[in-house]
């Protein structure tokens, strides 16, 4: 009669008690430095924001000094990042595009996904030693070395598997239906791939594509030996030939500053670039439970 | 008989509207094939790059650790060590916690609102630059720790693993950063493989009368084991590969020591470190311990793929 009902004592349920309370202890203790260390950052860095930030260049390192701010930087790392999108986006999606459309699951298909896994994992530091031996060292480009453009195309090297995953994935989700319907009116294969499986897919590459973008943003080690730092503004289009700052290498440079008008400033830095990425990040993540819903109905 | 064959002539395509369809095929044929030219490119530029390095030192380079660019002697042991102590060890401290948070957030303990928000907070953090950690880990954790640190070469000093006193920068610290790093990355796969674990599954072990954390260990985890596997294989890929937390707060010494608690080398970090003011034979060196990196996420990021492929849920 008695093991009709719930026993404490038993040893299973003991067991489970233990169990469930040290999966607790095991969420709280990942959670907990984690909320710790955003509201960190967030407090820390914005609590260095001045107007005078977006628009001075940075001081050289000195302890009496005022840091000055991070324009160049900011300006640097707009111009690196739109220069690696400009590379990777084309040749992401048209990569994309073949795998979903053209390939027939043959041996080539399978090793071109293959290699975006592979090359989706090479380190990010590789990529920049890749673009050095290439580009930099080479000087390739007109006779300049260290560039803003070899960044970003060592940044673009990064950003490539998402693009193509993304748009590889995005396509696979169009009905078949839609595909049968246009080539039966007499569409040709690109008019059909343009026309219709591309904007209907577009919503979630889209999504893929601007994630890629802000973790691209944020990398560093690709760029400290392909577009090493700069103090000075961004004046011209010849720029992009010579060294040119990010706020990612900024943060890098300045944190290990032992002066304390730097390390604020890598602060303030770190608050626009994490800011900027998480609302990104918030926001596709929004726009992407929002499409969803609209699907269900 | 002939006026249908004209017929049949004229509604063909237009030459031209043939041409695109067949520029564009092949566009993006050539596109796709770029992903496979990148990767050949780069381990073949590093490994010609790292020749002369390599067919002066072979393979000694892997278990020397004398670095000294005045008497061009190389060899990477330290960099190496640190590279596989600090993820491996980052690992051990991850893949528990991770896959905790995990069970955590597919079980039903908490209302499944608050489980989402965790979810989704921890997979946000996934998206913090790892410079950013860096600079964390400097002001806030390196102090933070400081006294733990102190306390643990204290008490436990005859252990080798912390037999140096702690002076600011050192391995540990690398190791809980790496900590921080891997923990989105290691719950949200160990989250995605639980959920794809069958709903019947667990009700069949429900019903033949096992418990909650029966039905977990002996149905559910090894259901969902070679996803798990597959991400703390990408973890470790990650870890192995991550420069700029780990270069900020290691150290940066080719010193070799046992203790964790000694300052210490990675060889991303000795890349980041060295590679801009290097000339001569030097570069050659960074180049084939990059190389030596490569192949080790190479090797470890295809084996998580062959996992996957052979492992993957069959239900």
């Amino acid at each position: 009669m008695n093991s009709l009902y719930y026993q404490k004592r038993l040893s299973r349920n003991i067991g489970d008690k233990f169990f469930t309370s040290l999966s607790v202890i095991c969420a709280l203790i990942a959670i907990l430095p984690l909320i710790f260390l955003v509201t960190y950052i967030l407090y820390k860095g914005g609590s260095q924001i001045t107007p005078e930030l977006f628009t001075l260049e940075p001081n050289p390192p000195g302890d009496d000094l005022d840091a000055g701010g991070i324009n160049p930087a900011l300006i640097g790392t707009l111009i690196i990042t739109t220069i690696a999108s400009i590379i990777a986006i084309p040749v992401g999606v048209g990569g994309g595009i073949y795998l979903a459309e053209y390939s027939k699951g043959g041996a080539f298909s399978r090793f071109i996904r293959f290699g975006v896994n592979v090359l989706a994992g090479v380190p990010s530091i590789i990529a920049g030693v890749f673009i050095y031996a290439l580009i930099v060292s080479t000087k390739i480009l007109f006779g300049s070395m260290y560039s803003g453009l070899a960044g970003g195309m060592a940044l673009s090297i990064l950003m490539l598997p998402t693009v193509i995953k993304t748009t590889d994935e995005g396509l696979k989700l169009v009905p078949n239906e839609l595909r049968y319907a246009s080539l039966g009116v007499g569409a040709s294969m690109y008019t059909t791939i343009l026309k219709v499986t591309l904007p209907s897919a577009f919503r979630s590459i889209a999504t893929g594509v601007v994630l890629g973008i802000a973790r691209a943003a944020g990398e560093t080690a690709p760029l400290i030996f392909t577009a090493l730092f700069s103090y000075y503004y961004i004046t011209g289009f010849g720029d992009l030939f010579y060294e040119m700052g990010s706020l990612a290498v900024l943060i890098y440079n300045f944190a290990l500053e032992p002066y304390d008008p730097q390390n604020k400033l890598a602060w303030a830095a770190s608050f626009i670039l994490v800011l900027s990425i998480l609302s990104v990040n918030i926001f596709s993540r929004i726009l992407a439970a929002f499409t969803e819903k609209t699907k269900r109905v | 008989m002939e006026e249908k064959l004209t017929l049949f002539k004229n509604r063909k395509r237009f030459g031209i509207e043939k041409n695109i369809d067949i520029i564009f095929k092949n566009t993006a044929l050539v596109l796709s094939s770029f992903v496979a030219i990148i990767l050949l490119g780069i381990i073949l530029v590093v490994f010609f790059q790292s020749f002369e390095s390599f067919s002066r030192y072979g393979l000694k380079f892997l278990v020397t650790s004398e670095w000294n660019p005045v008497k061009d002697e190389y060899g990477a042991f330290t960099a190496i060590y640190g590279t596989l102590v600090t993820s491996f060890l980052s690992l051990l401290i991850t893949i528990p916690l991770g896959v905790g948070t995990a069970i955590f957030i597919t079980e039903d303990f908490v209302p499944k609102v608050v489980r989402e928000i965790i979810g989704s907070f921890v997979e946000l953090l996934a998206a913090i630059p790892s410079v950013v950690l860096g600079l964390w880990a400097i002001f806030v954790m390196e102090p933070f720790f400081r006294a733990f640190f102190v306390f643990l070469h204290n008490f436990f000093g005859w252990i080798p693993l912390f037999s140096t006193e702690p002076t600011g920068r050192n391995s540990l610290l690398a190791i809980l950063i790496l900590v921080v790093m891997l923990l989105p990355i290691v719950t949200s796969i160990a989250r995605d493989s639980l959920n794809q674990v069958p709903k019947k599954l667990r009700n069949a072990a429900y019903g033949i009368g096992a418990s909650r954390w029966k039905t977990i260990f002996s149905v559910i985890l090894p259901a969902a084991l070679s996803g798990i596997m597959a991400g703390v294989l990408l973890a470790l890929g990650r870890a192995m590969g991550e420069t700029m937390a780990v270069t900020m707060i290691i150290g940066n010494s080719n010193a070799f020591s046992w203790s964790l608690l000694s300052p210490g080398y990675t060889i991303s970090s000795m890349l980041a470190n060295q590679f801009g003011e290097a000339d001569g034979s030097q570069v050659s060196s960074l180049f084939y311990a990059a190389f030596v990196l490569m192949i080790l996420s190479l090797v470890v990021n295809i084996f998580a793929q062959w996992l996957v492929k052979k492992f993957s849920l069959k239900y």
